[in-house]
């Protein structure tokens, strides 16, 4: 068992060294440091308490390599955005939009200097994965929002994985300066049901001082897909963001969120679906790190599980010792479908501050009965009621997308799946 | 009451010995340390049957190879499981000739909960005739519940009265290899409690420990069997109000309760065990497995805990909902002070149709403690239409505290139902505003508010017990409003 486990580390270690000629360099020292750290960590298991309902084994089995991005054409625009693509991990500038926006600087790769990155915390890795993000990520997107702007438009970078095995780490870095606006969409796609391969996606943002942050993650990679997505937002004084997780397809999916409130009068919302079904494996992790006084924080994650697909939400709400006022809520609802569909739901509350209001609340069950008879006493089929309700569920998520073409994308992506039907 | 010393005193030992509890080994101590030899002396100073001691050196076996569980949210310096004695007699408390000699600290928390004087110098061991009356007490008891064919009785004397129950049963729940501690527990356990219930019969009073004599020293390494056979009730209480000064630091007791079909147990617990001083030094280990199967259709297992003593608490009374309209429930004010640390809460494991359960838990941190509930509910794939509701509060004395929440929540059935809500915050100045200005001290407003926080649980509480648990709770947060 032992020697098996090694050998799954040094697959990815021999992929950490074939890729250490073509990093970035602004990341050298990351990039070591990362390199040390992975040859220390392990792959966690299902032992590791963050890793206690996702299986990592099958993703072990699987061998990646990193792949050149493809001059592949795409058209994919369902909204009206600025669009940044990669291709099977690799900023791609010729499919991305170059467009200049005033207050709105868009570097990549060997664009991105070193002191572009001061106050990003890239330096130490926790996890394996994370390490291996670092080790290998071959290229990184620096978007920043200048003091005061206010960008109407919206930025959309688009995930492409096109090729079959594919091991994409992209690096994305988000600063939006002080009383800044920014909205950023991302989406993951495949270009095919043969694409295939681990994308393990690192976000870092940065909200300054009286900033907005408008984030919406749409993941809709096919069934053969392993994702992960680690993200690290850090809010500063009267801060406000709102970061949406809309899981509308994908294999195997782990969100890892990590918001941290560093300073006072923040408003942090997240939210997310997750809609898995056939084997589909969805976790959402997310961790609301609550530093100062007078922060208000929302978390609202809801699920529909079909078939025989697993779910997995792990909230924590961490209030410090000195974040006295603090208003958090969170919120966890699940609908299992399938008949051999399974929830795992762990929504935590660790609170070192007395003067505070938090609260979370979950449940896992079935379409409301009460509800389901009102409205077939009114004439509405069973279907059509189904359908409703199924609906009126999963809006809650969708409504706090702020951008109107999103959202209708999305109820769109959602009809043509089918999903709003239990 | 006058009392005549050492004839009294006489008399007692040897009813003790009646019961079974072997008073002659009372200078015993086995030498410090853990291994199969000081197993095989265990057993052999108790007398029990060969399976017994093959089931306690099994369970031996496994603890070698088992770690200490480090996933709880408490922090504290192991103990030396070889710096232990495993078999020692019973402590002899210091004698007191009159009540005049207890601790005043002590005697004054005892009045204040309303204990009775007679009561007070049982529990801080003054030689009087009330320990015989206690004994009259208790043999009256035992008589009424022979009739009913009710067996209540200590743990060794069972493994001798009544061997085939307690090989039928013992481990059936808790089995020996659950955990590090439960098989500590297995292999070493010194005494503890029994009691069955016969098909038919509803227990016509609250089955208590503390009418037991033997029951006096209790042990480090406790394990409680409670069986209530088809269609029989019983609620049992263990533990007190009054503080317990015990000396033992570690404290690993198990307890199973079995109810089969249509039988029900109501297990109620008051925890007060020295909780260490003001900066945390000294106080007891909790380390309990408690768990109860609903081996039954329509059988019923319902847990209450007041938890307000020992250093470090680590405990989770759960139940195994394995009969079809099974029902477990789980109520608990766990209260932590100064430096105490609680992880606390229940699993509750639903197996068969149509089973509900309710957990309700209230935590109330004070001083520089920290108090987290973690609870696990799991909905099998056979568990079709099953029921939870859980909530779990958490109210915050002081800024320098913490209250955590670490639910679980495992559902792999279409059809069942699982809700969890959770709350953390202090009590409202508006609150404490009203009753001040209604006349009530600042103390006085905290103790009614905190009572009628923690009033789902303690109205699940036997009525006297009840009254005491109040009083306890007012007593336990004394000095702690921050």
């Amino acid at each position: 068992m032992e020697t098996t486990i090694v050998n799954h580390k040094s697959k990815f270690l021999a992929i950490a060294e074939q890729t250490k000629s073509s990093l970035i360099s602004a990341l050298p020292l990351v990039v070591s440091e990362a390199q040390t750290a992975l040859e220390n960590l392990d792959i966690p298991t299902s032992r590791h308490e963050e890793w206690k309902y996702t299986r990592t084994t099958k993703l072990q089995n699987e061998r990646f390599s990193i792949q050149k991005s493809s001059t592949a054409s795409i058209d994919y625009r369902p909204f009206e955005a600025l669009r940044l693509v990669f291709v099977n991990g690799v900023y791609n500038a010729s499919l991305s939009d170059h467009e200049k926006i005033d207050g709105l600087s868009i570097r990549f790769d060997e664009e991105i200097k070193e002191q572009t990155l001061i106050g990003f915390d890239i330096a130490s890795s926790s996890n394996f994965f994370e390490a291996l993000q670092r080790a290998t990520s071959t290229s990184a997107l620096h978007i920043q929002a200048e003091k005061g702007a206010v960008i109407e438009k919206p930025i959309h970078i688009v995930h492409l994985i096109d090729a079959a095995q594919t091991l994409a780490t992209p690096s994305i870095f988000v600063k939006v300066h002080q009383s800044a606006s920014l909205e950023i969409n991302e989406s993951f796609i495949s270009s095919d049901a043969t694409a295939s391969g681990l994308t393990i996606r690192q976000l870092w943002a940065q909200v300054d001082k009286n900033a907005r942050l408008e984030y919406n993650k749409m993941q809709d990679e096919n069934d053969l897909s392993y994702q992960m997505c680690l993200e690290d937002i850090q809010l500063a004084d009267d801060a406000y963001s709102n970061f949406n997780t809309l899981t509308l397809n994908g294999g195997w999916v782990r969100n890892d969120l990590r918001i941290a409130l560093n300073g006072k009068n923040i408003e942090s919302n997240l939210s997310g679906f997750y809609l898995p079904r056939n084997k589909q494996l969805i976790d959402n992790h997310t961790k609301v790190d609550h530093r100062y006084p007078h922060c208000v924080s929302n978390e609202l994650y809801k699920g529909i599980l079909f078939d025989q697909s697993t779910g997995v939400f792990n909230g924590k709400v961490y209030v410090r010792k000195d974040a006295q006022k603090t208003n958090a809520y969170q919120n966890n609802a699940n609908i299992i479908a399938g008949d051999q569909a399974v929830m795992n739901t762990k929504p935590e509350l660790e609170i070192y501050a007395d003067d505070v209001k938090c609260s979370h609340g979950t449940t896992t069950g079935q379409l409301d009965e009460s509800a389901m008879w009102y409205l077939r006493s009114r004439g509405i089929g069973v279907d059509a009621a189904r359908r409703l309700l199924t609906s009126a569920f999963i809006n809650d998520v969708i409504s706090k997308i702020s951008n109107q073409q999103v959202a209708e994308f999305v109820i769109a992506d959602l009809t043509e799946k089918n999903l709003l039907y239990v | 009451m006058a009392y005549e010393g050492d004839e009294i005193l006489d008399s007692v030992t040897s009813k003790e010995y009646e019961f079974g509890f072997t008073t002659n080994i009372e200078t015993d101590k086995a030498p410090a340390g853990l291994n199969e030899d000081i197993i095989r002396l265990i057993s052999s100073k108790k007398e029990e049957p060969e399976w017994l001691l093959e089931w306690r050196l099994d369970a031996f076996r496994q603890w070698l190879k088992m770690t200490e569980p480090e996933w709880a949210h408490v922090h504290y310096t192991k103990p030396d499981f070889q710096a232990i004695s495993y078999y020692a007699a019973p402590k002899k408390r210091p004698k007191y000739n009159s009540i005049d000699e207890i601790d005043p600290e002590l005697r004054r928390t005892m009045e204040k909960l309303g204990i009775s004087l007679e009561e007070q110098k049982r529990l801080s061991g003054v030689a009087v005739d009330f320990v015989l009356d206690s004994v009259s007490v208790a043999t009256s008891f035992k008589e009424k519940l022979a009739e009913l064919g009710i067996i209540f009785c200590s743990m060794s004397e069972a493994v001798h009265e009544h061997p085939d129950l307690v090989r039928k049963y013992i481990g059936t729940v808790v089995p020996k290899s659950d955990n590090f501690y439960a098989a500590l527990n297995s292999a070493v356990f010194t005494d503890g409690s029994f009691c069955y219930i016969p098909k038919g019969v509803r227990c016509p009073m609250e089955l208590s420990t503390y009418f037991r004599i033997n029951e006096a020293g209790t042990g480090q390494f406790e394990r409680t069997l409670v069986i209530a056979d088809e269609g029989a009730y019983v609620s049992y209480l263990e533990g007190c109000t009054a503080p317990q000064r015990d000396e033992n630091q570690l404290h690993a007791a198990v307890v199973e309760l079995v109810a089969l079909d249509n039988a029900e147990i109501k297990y109620s617990t008051v925890q007060n065990w020295y909780p260490g001083d003001k900066d945390g030094k000294g106080g007891v280990f909790n380390f309990v497995t408690k768990r109860g199967l609903c081996e039954g259709i329509n059988s019923k297992i319902s847990w209450t805990q007041v938890e307000t003593g020992s250093a470090i608490t680590w405990k989770y009374p759960s139940c195994v909902l394995k009969g079809d309209n099974s029902i477990g429930e789980f109520y608990s004010v766990a209260v932590t002070n100064n430096a105490q640390q609680a992880d606390t809460g229940t699993k509750m494991i639903h197996i068969g149709k149509n089973t509900s359960s309710t957990i309700i838990s209230k935590g109330i941190s004070a001083g520089s403690s920290q108090n987290s509930y973690r609870g696990l509910v799991q909905i099998n794939p056979s568990a079709d239409h099953a029921r939870n509701f859980s909530q779990c509060d958490s109210l915050l004395m002081t800024d320098h505290c913490g209250a955590h929440t670490f639910p679980y929540i495992e559902v792999k059935n279409k059809t069942a139902k699982v809700e969890h809500e959770a709350t953390t915050s202090k009590i409202g100045e508006d609150q404490i505003f009203y009753c001040l200005q209604r006349g009530l001290s600042e103390e006085k407003a905290i103790s009614l508010i905190v009572n009628g926080y923690a009033k789902e649980v303690l109205n699940q509480l036997p009525m006297e017990f009840a009254v005491e648990a109040q009083k306890l709770l007012s007593i336990s947060l004394e000095g702690s409003v921050g």
